[in-house]
Parts: C-alpha cells; structure tokens; sequence
C-alpha cells in the first residue's frame, strides 16, 4: 500500500482541508504507515461474513409526526461567525 | 473539614446530607484547590461563579432527595452546556456557545450537581494522551511532563488531582478507561446505548459513549445510575431496564465465572503488566469467582478494524464544521476556498489525520476494501464475545499495554500512540460495557489498571466484581502534591 | 413498448437519432413536521424560522425518523405497484454545500424502502408502460440565495431536512410527450394518495432529468448527462430538446459526451456543466451511524395497503365500465382526484352524458380561463349537477343554458333561481308559441311563398325569427312540430 501525494491532495480536496506540499509529503508518510498496520485485516478471509449493520441491540424507533419546535432563530443564527438578520451569510457562490 | 477535596463523592453526599458541610463550601474547596492547581491545565473553561452562586441556592432551599445534592461537578468539554462554551477541545468550536444542554449532562442537573467548569480533552477526542487538545497538554498529578492519558485526560488528571469529586468521560475506544488506568483512577464505559448521545459532541457514532470517571467503583455506580437513561432523541439509545446501581452494589461475587483471554498476551507486553493481570486472577478467586481460559480469536483485527471504523464516521460527523454556522471561520475568496482554509486552520493535525483516513476508505473504489471489510470484521469480533459469554460472566484483561508515558513520547509516532488502546478498542467495537480499576503500580510508581468486559447491558454484573476486587486490591493512589506551590 | 407511436428522433444529414430519457423525480412529502426533526415543513415561512438544531446540524443533535413520513413512502411504493422492501437502510451521501448544514444528505442508497415498480400512461398510440427502478426516502436540502446581496450568497435552512421521495424511472422514455404524461401520472398518484401536493411552483415536485441519444435501432445506449433540478414540465421539455440536440451534435462532429451534471438556464433554455459540483463528485456513502436499518413488519405494510384508495387507473376502468365514458373521456376526467370526485358528484342526480360533456367543455374551459384548480370551481358540483337537470327536462334549452352557466360562474348562484329571476324559463307551451309563429308568418308574406313553392330550407329561417322573438326562450323541439304543421 503506497499512499502517494496525488492521492493525498485528492482526498484534501474531498475532505476540503487545503494541504500544502510540506504538509501533505508529511501526510502521505503517516497515511502510508496507519495503512500499513490496517492491511492485517486482508489476512483475515470474510467472504461469507455479514457486515455488521448496527451495533445498538434494538429496532429503529418512529417518532409521531408532530411540530414540537417553534421558530429558535435567534439561536440558530447566534453562533454564525457571518449572519445578517435572516440568513447565514457565506462568500458568493458561483455555479 | 479540612480534606474535602479528598473526600469521595459517597462521603461528600453523606456530609452534605448530614449537614456537617454545606455545598457552597464543598464548591469553594474544589475551586480554590483549582486555583492552586492551573499548572495541570485541566479546565478550558471555568464556571467557578455560577457555581458558587448555584451552591448557595442550593444551601437556601436543599434538596436532600436529590442524588447530587450540591455537589460540583467537572465535565469533559464534549459535553454541550447551555450557556457555556463548549470546545471539544478544538480552535473550530472555540467561541461556540451550546443553546442546548446534552442529556447526560441534564440529567446530573436534575438530580442536583453543579457545574464547577469544562475539562480538556484530546480534540474531538481522538488522541491518548491529550496532547492534541488546542488548549494544550494535560499533565498528569502523578508525574511531571507525564500524559494524564486520553481522551478524556482532564477528567482522569482533574479526578486524581481532587479538582473534582466525580466526572464524566466519553469512551469511542479507550478514552474512559486509558486515562483512569494512567491515573490510579476509576472509569467505566457503558454499554452502547445506555447513556444518551443527544449533545455530546460527536467522533465516532457507532462508538461514543458517556460514562463516569471516579475515585472508586461506588461513586462510579452512582453516577451511572444517573447518567444513563433511555433517550427518544437519540435513535441508538436502548430501552432497558436500568438498575440503581449503587443501591444493589454487592461485592458477593462467590462463583461468577470470569474469562481470561488468551489473545490478549500480546507480543512485548511488558512483565509489569503480565504481572498486573496474573494478580487480578489471583483476586478474583479470593473473591470467590471462578477463572476460565477463554479464546477471542480476532482479538488482534480489533485495532486495525477500528481504524478504519472511527475515522470513517468521524471524516462525516466533523463535516459540519465548515465556517458557516458556528465555530471559527478563515476567510476564503470563495465558498470552497473558505472550506478548505477554516478547516485546514480549525482543526489540529491528529484530527486532520483521521479525517483523511476516514475519507480515503470511504472513498469510491476502496470503499468495499476497507469499510465493508472492517464491518465483516467488527461482527467476528463481536460473535467472538458472544462465543465466550455462553461460557462465562465477565472477562478480566489488563487495561492498557503500558503505563503512563510522557508528554512528547509518541507524538511523531501516530501508530505506536494508537497501540495504546490495543485492550480498550475490542470493547467499544461490540458495544460491550467495561470498567478500568487501579490495580498497582510499576516499577516508577506509575498506576496499572485492570479491565473487567461485561455483557451487554450487565452493568450491575460488572460493577460487582469491579467492587469485590477494588476491596481486595485495596489501592492506593501515591500522588505527592508536587504542582502546588 | 408500443411500436406505432410517434417517435421523437432526431435528424441529422443520413443519421436518425433516437432520444432516451430517465427521471429521478423528487417529490415533497406531505407531514406536519421534518423527516429527522420536528421543525414544520410549511412552504413559504420567513427564512430561518423553521429551523431545528438538528436541521441546522447543531455538535451533538441527533435524526429520529418520522413515522408518517415512512407510510407515506410505503404507501407511494404500493400506488406505483411496487416492492415494499422489509428492510431499508439509511446512508449518508457526503459532500459540502453551503445550505446542507450537516456536510451531508442523509439518504438511501443501495438499500432503498421501495424497489421495481411501474407506471401505466395513456398515450395518443396506445399505453406505454415505464419502469420504476427505485423510491427512497431522503432529507431535503436548505436554500442558497444568489440574488439578493452582489457580495455574498445567503442560506435559509427552512428547508433543511424536509423529506423527500426520490422516485427514480428505468430509462423507458422516448418523447417529450411521455415526460409530459409520465410527470402528470406520478403527480396524479400521489395526489390521490395524499402524499405529495405536486405543486411545482412550490417546488413540492422537482425532477433530474437524465438524457442520452442513440442511433435510431441501435441497442447500446448513449452516454447520459444529468439535468439537475428541473421544477417544470415546460422546462424539462426544454432541457431534454437543448440537450439531445447538444449530444447529437457533438457525436456529429465525432466528439465525445461527458458523463456529467449540468444546470438547465432558465433564461437562456440551454442546459450548461455545473462546474462546482465536478471535483467533489464522490460521495462517499455509508449507512448513517446515528440510524438503524429500517424493518418494516408485515402488519404494518398490511395497514397501509388497507388505506389505499381507488387509484386513477382503477378509476379509470370503472369510470368506463360503469357510466359508458370513451376511454378519452375517462382519463381526462380520472386525471385529477379532485375532478373525478366533481365528476362522480354531479352525476349522482344527472344525465352521465350530459354531465361528462359539460365538464370537460364548458367547466374545462371556464376552469382554464380563470386559471383555477376544480377545487376552487365558481360553479359546485351541486349546481352543476342542477343545471344539467334544467336542460334534461327541458326548463331551458342548451343554448340558454349556456348563459345560465356564464352568470353562475360569476357567483355560483343556484341556477334555478338565475331562471327564475331572469325568466329564462322555455316557452314550452303551445298556445303561446302559436302565437308567435303566426306573427312571424304574417310578418313574412314573401318567405312563406318562396318555401310553399319547393324552397325547404327556409325552415330553418323561420324558426330562427320565432326563436328570435322569444329571446331564445322558445322550446325548440315544439317550434319545430308546430311550424311544420303550419307551414304544410
Ligand atoms: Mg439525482
Ligand atoms: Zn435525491
């Protein structure tokens, strides 16, 4: 398993945390020696293994279609580092 | 009462019942010891007024009914407190002010504890040692420059150093149990589902869970009777009955069956710690329990399985912190650029790590290779625990493959510092209850743990035995007060 | 598929190129509150003010599913004939955008609540069948505003989190026309199911639109683009003619076709790539942590198969069987829910015929005109139902029944009462109407010659002059046999 610096800056690119050059030959080391440790699970064979879909023992419970909350926007818009009145405000985005 | 601090949270209830102190001097007496104790860096965030003036209301019109009757508490700042900053122990959530109170949290409220202050934390809780908090290291009272462990490091130290008489940790795949074995103390991890998720920051979902960090097994019995309660805000949380544990505590644990692992002797494990656990057999059965060799055959796929596990769910419940929000936000010339840039500045190295971790096996054309794989994995670790719970009650295994190391030891090295939750990880991976006790020290005075694993939802179980040994071991924590001047 | 249709093709010099289109049609839920959150789903609120912490992804909140929003799935599923799967599972689709607040879209993926299903449309050549290939269950994301600040964009969550069913076709079609009938006949469902409005100006029914061309007889199917988020049928009628002629022409010129998202320009009704979207284009999907799988029990599938009303196509069926309506009619009238229970009202207590021909004319018409839904008819179906009696028993003829019409819509008024009133009453009685057909034959020397002498088709003169001076309001039957018995 070799992690090299394309694949570094692609996976920055998805995770969208911008690496430099520096940063991410530093990066590609650690990535290559974690993967190495993690390559033991291909000695284990699990061709006839389920995977496990949850781990909590218990069934997925509905809730009943009610409005229980009321407008909270001050609060919702308290903690935004970029807000006016009505909306979080973030730079243009052009399509 | 002048040893107040060193009181456990049993003696402090009793005396504030018995109205031999009240809360506003308990509350004073842990905040003074902490003013005297900031070298160990253990708070981000200090909630000392509000506390005091909660203690005195509590005084004016006590309620001896409650479980906590004013009796301060710090909390791992994963924690969302209303009204009070809360960090995960990240620059991204530095200026964050929770609206909302977490449900663990509540309920401690509810039953009359005061909130003395926010503890440090690994960021996010991915760490071991708390050295990758944006607050900076932990250091643990029992040695200079030595890590308090992690993720949980400031519960741990803040729990040893008598900053607080109980507290509460998260546990994703050690973080509880790792730094109460680092610090002499006591820690269990619940069963997953017992104690609610809803607003506790989130690292790993199918992983986190909440649970008490003490000075003894009793006090951490009642505080997990507190704490954990069915939550219908949180859709992994369990319906189950729930004992008041502290109440049915018994250290009668006269023919229990509990398991030795065989696959837990791992290579280079230290003789301390081969030592450590061949006494914990030895107590057992003066307990009264009965020892059989038991075999978890994917014992060794744990770690690398939750390597994958962890950062994968952590690389999607970390998107959110994006600049737009809450948290801190870096200026970009664009949408993209102000993403790449807050969160290339708002998150710390070891976080960033796991997050590309975690999104590289997510990513199409690995996805099966590793994520699926780990799932198979995680389900023959867990039939592996069901395999030995048809044969026994508990299973006993040291809690760490070390003692504490020092501040500064493993940073460069991401896989050795994750070889540290070699014990812990099986555990949370089939979200199996376990608790960590002290069990002596090695040869530099540093404090060993033994782990007991119980069965799912079978914390009562697990806490009794944890009692009957405590009593038997008889620890005793050699802290010499060299922070205070 | 039916072989006599119309084709759409397109042609260039010798090469005749066939256009393939598939829909991923996403449709609101109706439910009171959001899929993971107990915020309100109310279309139209002030920005913001629907928001929940979960919504707006608060550390720490957690989804818990709403119930209703699953029957509404279940029972979408079994209105398109479908496989109610028993276990679903929720993933998380991962990409950051500024108005999905949680860097992703919980949705299904390969596990979805609903699988194969199908669709029936009537169209002029026949029925046509098309394929459901999938219905899952996902949240809705916030919205980006562009317009309203030249510096920045601005977010609104209210959305966020609101469910959506996304109902996916196989690619089974051909034309413009079966995009047309397709959205019209999914939407019809759902509304006789109660579980989506289908109103696009609200957006409530949107839908990506994937498009590939082959050459004509050809087996192997083209590259498809997908055409994200179209909220007309207008416009996804556009975009398909822009973009199969786009493809058409690059394979023309001997280029290739990107598999690609684009964006359909309202304004330039052209279809462009979404550059923004390209480099972030692997989502990523795993099942959602904080869920569970999804199991549905057998009672509960039960239940709500037990709920289901008579569906357009039943209707349909019914509609022709029982009250003798030409298939045409049948669908027009089964077309919409509400129209078909108009229908079924009024011909409770009149002329089936006569009501059918009135409705898709005259109450069409006016409907159409005044740009409302039948719901908001000036006229009920109770006074419609009046006035078709009013014709059948001769009280007025068609012709004045028509203007009784027109004065009903300005006010649904009773129109027996508007008879009334007015006098518009027939004049049905004979002695009256002799009366005024010997005026007329008095007051016409001349024409009454002429017809005597072998020009028979001055009859229709004559009893154009007596309806004339009845104001309309001679019975016409009787003008007729009283006239020929006077005029021979
Ligand atoms: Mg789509
Ligand atoms: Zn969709």
């Amino acid at each position: 398993m070799t992690i090299d610096l394309k694949t570094v800056k692609h996976i920055s690119k998805l995770a969208r945390i911008s690496v430099n050059d520096e940063k991410a030959k530093k990066l590609a080391g650690d990535l290559n020696s974690i993967f190495d440790f993690i390559e033991k699970l291909n000695k284990l064979n699990t061709d006839q293994v389920e995977p496990l879909s949850s781990i909590a023992e218990t069934t997925l419970k509905l809730r009943i279609d009610e409005i229980k909350s009321k407008n909270i926007r001050d609060q919702i818009l308290k903690n935004s580092p970029s807000k006016n009145k009505d909306f979080f405000v973030v730079p243009k985005v052009v399509e | 009462m002048d040893n107040i601090t060193s009181l456990s949270l049993t003696e402090l209830i009793n005396n504030i019942k018995n109205k031999k102190i009240s809360s506003e001097e308990v509350t004073r007496s842990f905040i003074e010891r902490a003013e005297k104790s900031k070298t160990l860096n253990c708070y981000i965030t200090e909630n000392f007024e509000s506390a005091l003036k909660k203690a005195k209301e509590f005084d004016n019109r006590a309620n001896f009914k409650c479980k906590l009757p004013g009796i301060p508490i710090a909390i791992k700042d994963l924690f969302c407190t209303n009204g009070i900053k809360t960090t995960a122990g990240s620059k991204i959530l530095n200026n964050f002010f929770p609206t909302y109170e977490s449900t663990v949290t509540q309920n401690i409220w509810n039953e009359g504890g005061i909130l003395l202050g926010k503890l440090n934390c690994d960021e996010f809780a991915m760490g071991s040692s708390n050295e990758t908090s944006f607050f900076g290291n932990v250091q643990s009272p029992i040695d200079k420059n030595l890590v308090p462990g992690g993720s949980s490091g400031g519960s741990a130290s803040a729990i040893a150093s008598n900053l607080t008489p109980i507290t509460i940790g998260t546990d994703t795949g050690g973080s509880i149990r790792q730094p109460a074995s680092f610090t002499g103390t006591v820690g269990l991890k619940p069963t997953y589902g017992s104690c609610s998720r809803y607003g506790i920051v989130a690292f790993a979902s199918s992983l986190d869970q909440a649970g008490p960090m003490g000075k003894n097994v009793k006090d951490c019995a009642l505080l997990q009777e507190i704490i954990s309660s069915y939550d219908s805000k949180d859709s992994t949380s369990i319906d189950f009955k729930r004992n008041n544990y502290s109440e049915l505590l018994t250290n009668n644990i006269k023919g229990k069956k509990i398991g030795i692992p065989k696959e837990y002797r791992v290579d280079g494990m230290p003789k301390e710690i081969e030592n450590l656990w061949l006494k914990g057999i030895d107590i057992a059965k003066e307990c009264g329990a009965k020892i059989i060799d038991i075999s978890l055959p994917h014992t060794q796929y744990a770690l690398p399985t939750y390597y994958i596990v962890a950062p994968a769910e952590a690389s999607s419940n970390l998107a959110r912190y994006d600049g737009v929000k809450y948290g801190f936000r870096s200026a970009g010339e664009n949408l993209i650029d102000m993403y790449e840039k807050t969160r290339s500045e708002g998150f710390g190295n070891e976080v960033k790590r796991r997050i590309m971790i975690g999104t590289y096996v997510l990513s199409s054309g690995y996805y099966d290779a590793y994520y699926i794989k780990a799932q198979k994995v995680r389900k023959l670790i867990k039939n592996d625990f069901d395999e030995a719970y048809k044969e026994v009650d508990a299973i006993l295994t040291p809690s760490t493959p070390s003692s504490a190391f020092k501040i500064g030891e493993k940073t460069n090295d991401p896989v050795s510092m994750y070889l540290n939750d070699i014990f812990t990880v099986p555990v949370n991976l089939a979200g199996l209850p376990a608790i960590s006790i002290p069990a002596g020290l090695d040869n530099k005075g540093y404090p060993l743990g033994l782990q007991i694993i119980g069965k799912a939802f079978g914390e009562q179980n697990l806490l009794n035995i944890a009692f009957a040994m405590e009593e038997k071991i008889n620890f005793k924590n050699t802290i010499k007060e060299w922070w205070i001047k | 598929m039916n072989k006599n249709k119309d084709q759409y093709l397109i042609t260039r010099g010798k090469n005749t190129y066939e256009v393939v289109i598939g829909l991923e049609v996403h449709a609101q839920v109706l439910s009171n509150s959001k899929l993971f959150s107990s915020s309100p789903t109310k279309f139209g609120a002030e920005p913001n003010t629907q928001v929940s912490l979960v919504d707006a992804a608060f550390p720490g909140m957690l989804p818990v599913i709403n119930e209703y929003c699953i029957k509404q799935a279940v029972k979408t599923g079994i209105g398109l004939k479908a496989k109610i799967n028993h276990r679903s599972i929720f993933d998380r689709k991962n990409y950051f955008y500024a108005d999905l607040p949680q860097g992703y879209q919980i949705s299904q993926y390969k596990h979805p609540i609903v699988g194969e299903g199908k669709v029936v449309l009537d169209m002029p050549y026949g029925q046509i069948e098309v394929g459901i290939e999938r219905l899952h269950l996902e949240q809705d994301a916030g919205k980006s505003i562009h317009d309203m600040d030249p510096e920045n964009t601005l977010v609104d969550l209210n959305r966020s989190g609101v469910a959506l069913m996304e109902i996916v076709s196989k690619p089974d079609l051909r034309s413009l026309d079966e995009v047309n009938a397709y959205v019209k006949k999914l939407r019809s469902i759902m509304r006789y199911l109660n579980t989506c409005d289908g109103n696009m100006q609200e957006g409530s029914l949107r839908a990506d639109v994937n498009v590939s061309v082959k050459k004509k007889d050809s087996k192997k199917l083209g590259t498809r683009c997908e055409i994200k988020n179209v909220n007309s049928i207008k416009f996804m009628q556009l975009a398909i003619d822009y973009e199969a002629n786009r493809q058409v022409d690059l394979i023309e010129e001997g280029k290739s076709i990107d598999q690609e998202t684009r964006l359909f320009d309202t304004k330039k009704n052209m279809t462009r790539s979404m550059r923004s979207k390209e480099d972030a284009h692997d989502y990523r999907y795993f099942p959602d942590p904080d869920l569970l799988p999804l199991d549905l029990q057998d009672d509960f599938i039960a239940k709500i198969k037990a709920e289901i009303p008579e569906l357009p196509d039943e209707k349909k069926k019914r509609f022709i069987d029982k009250f003798n309506l030409s298939p045409y009619e049948a669908n027009i009238i089964v077309s919409d829910k509400e129209t078909s229970e108009y229908f079924e009202q009024v011909i409770k207590n009149s002329d089936i015929k006569l009501a059918t021909n009135w409705i898709t004319g005259e109450l069409f018409a006016l409907l159409n005109e005044k740009d409302l839904e039948i719901n908001k008819s000036p006229i009920s179906a109770e006074n419609l139902s009046k006035l078709m009696n009013l014709i059948k028993d001769g009280t007025i003829s068609g012709k004045i029944a028509k203007s009784v019409f027109e004065l009903m819509a300005d006010g649904n008024k009773d129109p027996v009462t508007i008879v009334n009133e007015k006098g518009l009453k027939q004049q049905s009685d004979p002695k009256e109407l002799e009366k005024l057909i010997d005026k007329v034959i008095n007051d016409n020397p001349d024409k009454v010659k002429e017809y005597k002498s072998g020009k028979e088709k001055l009859f229709g003169f004559f009893v154009g002059q007596v309806m004339k001076v009845s104001g309309g309001k001679a019975n016409p039957q009787l003008v007729n046999e009283i006239l020929k018995k006077k005029l021979n």
